[in-house]
């Protein structure tokens, strides 16, 4: 883990607990089969997953703590760590990679000073490396929270990235 | 209003084609797929709905991706009586200035001109065959080739794409005009399950997520296990590079409920579920409305058309596995658990999810099926070769001038699909060669390009026919360095419960890193390609067996580059930075700065209109001088 993640107030993040059980039963039934879509939720809403929402998801759908730490660390889209306001995305995936995606992603490392998956000190922007999400033939691609950026290339990244404040 | 039979959708279907093919306005349909959109397609239609908006003459609607990508944003516009012109390239700024040209019939103002891609001789889909072409009576415009003649469309056959690009799909109605449905009533109405087996299993329709097991055969023995049976979409598509099945689910989103329908129907099953990446949200969108319309039409739902078939579907999303494509770790994702594969001694036709006999099947395996229904297996079969009927979907990406989705018939030349479709590779590189099949699959070389695509002939070449992805490869992409790449992605998708698959790919990785990185020795070959038979030989699920395939190809076709990197400690390509460099040849250098302005690092110096030096201490080799040179005067060492 990097010096920069484990400043932040990583366990006083404040759990809306009505919210939370709102998202359970609810939206999901609070169906153990629905736990992934379950954590996915949560995740949009804290922006990653605290241990507080997992241990009270643990006992609502009665579900050791344990199997929910596995499927938080298992998939790759779920983060035990807070993360920052913007969220980077760079595709690697092979389009993107044989048209220089790693080239892309050592250049926003270089410019934000962190590596893959690590968050700038400001809490301004995550950068995570992702496998391919579909737009191959805008490679190299980017996204940035839901926006994406299609053929982009090493000199347009600071001013594309200082779009997001 | 609920749909009884084929009967109560003639109605809907007549006015939806007048909608469709002779709108009494002019209709501009924006494609607006994920990568449209990321070319810039929400802007265009919002540009041209708020000038428009006043003008009731003119209509702007979103289409899904017709498939061109290399020239997106693409706006196709029609009007009753008018050429339908496909525009290329219509950002936010050119959008009106289009619409208004056509309006005003101007096809020869050169500025517009050159934004014309191509006009549709005729727009009807493969399906379509009970009506009249409604261009016919249309005067084509001189000087402007038809769609269907220019080599990316030329030889294309759609059959899952067919709807793709044509209709809105958020509109089911716009479905329902293209044929939609009806396959799924008449089956309903007039088949047996057992008839309907039969017609799949007569088509030679194999599976088109990667593995190409017949479904026929898939949907009889599902069929034979008596309990709770389950219709699965795999919708996972997690083939770094292949993007065939988020066009359909963004395009065409009925289709696939038609086809889990017509596999519910055949096997007897009443729920449905679509296992989908959560790296498509538009495409998740669209499938929970159109599931909305469908069960607002009663073509989901309790008693189906008044029958006594029901069927629901259930929309769950992935987070992000690669390795949950494979059958039992997606059925055990859809439990919510972690997506571990488990051995297969029991089929998951017998025991899959919830441990009741379940049939799995891909997009593009389902956007098939309404289509073999309609037209009758021998129509289907008539499309392919001996072993594989049919079309197929491929997403033609990396380096290649035309980018884009293309579906062909089985058969066909990569050479065909490379350099005749996507026009071969851009600028005045020279071609290294095709990768097919995802991580699993292999690349192929230039000596070889005249395979057919056909799941044997790719199979004796050493790679797959996967789910469709097709990634080209120039003298700039470093063989040994794809090689690493492929593990590099399998190492972090390993679930890592066998240890032929988790220690094997780690293994072959750490060689592949030395070897990239100028530390390779002799003899590094050899072990690479013993681990590979071995990981090939002992894995659990297909993740692992097929994980050396990128290695084992490589070195068989490319074993010039590996040596050249463990010897000479060279990488021609200009990838491995610690073997190469790069020289600013001054013979050919014009000193136009170019390269100085952008270089990072202030490593080129040089007066204007005189040869330009590198100086190699400063130099990180991040390829920016090289890239920018129109001259080609940067080399590499």
């Amino acid at each position: 883990m990097s010096e920069v993640t484990t400043q932040n107030k990583n366990n006083t993040e404040e759990i809306d607990y009505i919210e939370l059980d709102q998202i359970i039963e609810n939206k999901f039934n609070g169906d153990r089969e629905n736990l992934i879509m379950i954590l996915q939720a949560i995740q949009r809403r804290y922006n990653y997953l605290p241990k507080a929402t997992l241990l009270y998801v643990s006992e609502k759908l009665d579900i050791p703590y344990s199997k929910i730490y596995e499927v938080g660390t298992f998939y790759s889209t779920f983060s035990l760590k807070p993360r920052g306001k913007n969220i980077i995305s760079v595709c690697l995936g092979t389009a993107c990679h044989v048209r220089g995606g790693g080239q892309i992603q050592s250049q926003i490392e270089h410019a934000l000073d962190i590596k893959d998956g690590e968050t700038t000190s400001d809490m301004r922007y995550t950068l995570e490396s992702v496998r391919c999400i579909g737009c191959c033939s805008l490679g190299p691609v980017i996204k940035i929270n839901e926006d994406v950026h299609g053929r982009i290339k090493s000199d347009e990244i600071k001013s594309v990235l200082n779009k997001y404040e | 209003m609920n749909i009884q039979s084929v009967k109560n959708l003639e109605k809907i279907k007549k006015e939806y084609r007048l909608k469709l093919n002779l709108p009494d306005t002019v209709k501009v349909n924006i494609g607006m797929a994920s990568c449209g959109i990321a070319a810039g397609a929400r802007e265009s239609f919002d540009t041209a709905e708020q000038k428009f908006s006043q003008n009731k003459d003119i209509e702007i609607c979103q289409t899904g991706c017709l498939g061109y990508c290399e020239v997106e944003p693409l706006v196709e516009i029609l009007s009753r009586n008018k050429p339908r012109i496909l525009y290329k390239n219509v950002t936010k700024d050119k959008i009106v200035d289009v619409i208004n040209a056509y309006t005003n019939n101007d096809f020869s103002d050169k500025k517009i001109k050159n934004l014309i891609l191509g006009q549709i001789k005729d727009p009807r889909s493969i399906l379509e065959d009970d009506m009249d072409n409604p261009q016919e009576k249309v005067e084509p415009v001189e000087g402007i080739s038809f769609l269907e003649e220019i080599p990316f469309f030329k030889g294309q056959v759609k059959i899952a794409l067919r709807n793709c690009g044509y209709i809105n799909p958020d509109s089911i109605e716009e479905y329902f005009a293209r044929q939609g449905y009806i396959a799924f009533l008449n089956a309903l109405k007039e088949n047996k399950p057992g008839d309907i087996i039969t017609t799949v299993k007569e088509s030679g329709l194999r599976g088109r997520g990667g593995g190409g097991f017949p479904t026929g055969i898939k949907w009889a023995s599902c069929a034979k296990y008596d309990g709770e049976r389950a219709v699965i979409c795999n919708a996972d598509e997690g083939d770094p590079g292949a993007y065939m099945d988020r066009s359909i689910l963004e395009g065409d989103p009925h289709t696939i409920i038609e086809g889990m329908l017509i596999a519910g129907l055949a096997i007897g099953s009443s729920s449905g579920f679509i296992y989908v990446r959560n790296e498509y949200p538009l495409a998740v969108k669209r499938l929970v409305n159109a599931i909305k319309q469908a069960t607002a039409y009663g073509l989901l739902g309790d008693n189906i058309a008044g029958s006594d078939f029901s069927f629901k579907i259930k929309i769950s999303t992935g987070a992000g596995a690669f390795v949950c494509g494979e059958s039992t770790a997606l059925m055990a994702s859809l439990e919510g658990k972690v997506g571990r594969p488990r051995a297969k001694y029991v089929h998951t036709v017998e025991k899959g999810f919830r441990d009741q006999p379940s049939n799995l099947n891909n997009v593009e395996t389902y956007a098939n099926i309404p289509a073999i229904l309609l037209k009758g297996a021998a129509w289907y079969a008539g499309f392919g070769t001996d072993n594989s009927k049919g079309t197929k979907a491929f997403s033609l990406v990396g380096k290649v001038k035309n980018t884009g989705l293309i579906e062909v018939p089985m058969g066909v030349s990569l050479r065909d699909i490379v350099f005749n479709m996507g026009q071969g590779v851009p600028g005045k590189k020279e071609f290294k060669a095709v990768q097919t099949g995802g991580p699993s699959g292999g690349c192929i070389p230039e000596t070889l390009m005249d395979t057919p695509v056909d799941y044997s002939q790719l199979a004796q070449v050493g790679s797959i026919m996967g789910s469709g992805g097709m990634i080209v490869m120039d003298q700039n992409t470093c063989m040994v360095d794809v090689a690493r790449y492929f593990l590099d992605f399998l190492k972090d998708e390993s679930c890592g419960q066998c240890n032929p698959c988790r220690e094997g790919i780690k293994q072959s990785l750490d060689i592949l890193t030395a070897i990239c990185e100028g530390n390779g020795k002799e003899g590094d070959i050899e072990i690479l390609e013993e681990l590979g038979s071995m990981i090939k030989n002992f894995s659990l699920c297909g993740l692992g067996t097929s994980a050396p395939n990128p290695v084992l190809t490589t070195i068989k076709y490319f074993r010039e580059e590996y040596e050249s990197h463990i010897i000479d400690k060279k990488c021609k390509a200009g990838v491995c930075k610690n073997l190469f460099y790069y020289e600013i040849d001054k013979d050919v250098c014009t000193g136009c700065t170019v390269c100085a302005r952008k270089c990072p690092q202030n490593a080129i110096t040089g007066d204007k209109k005189e040869p330009h030096i590198l100086e190699q201490d400063k130099c990180i080799k991040c390829g920016i001088c090289y890239d920018a040179c129109k001259f080609n005067a940067i080399v590499i060492k």
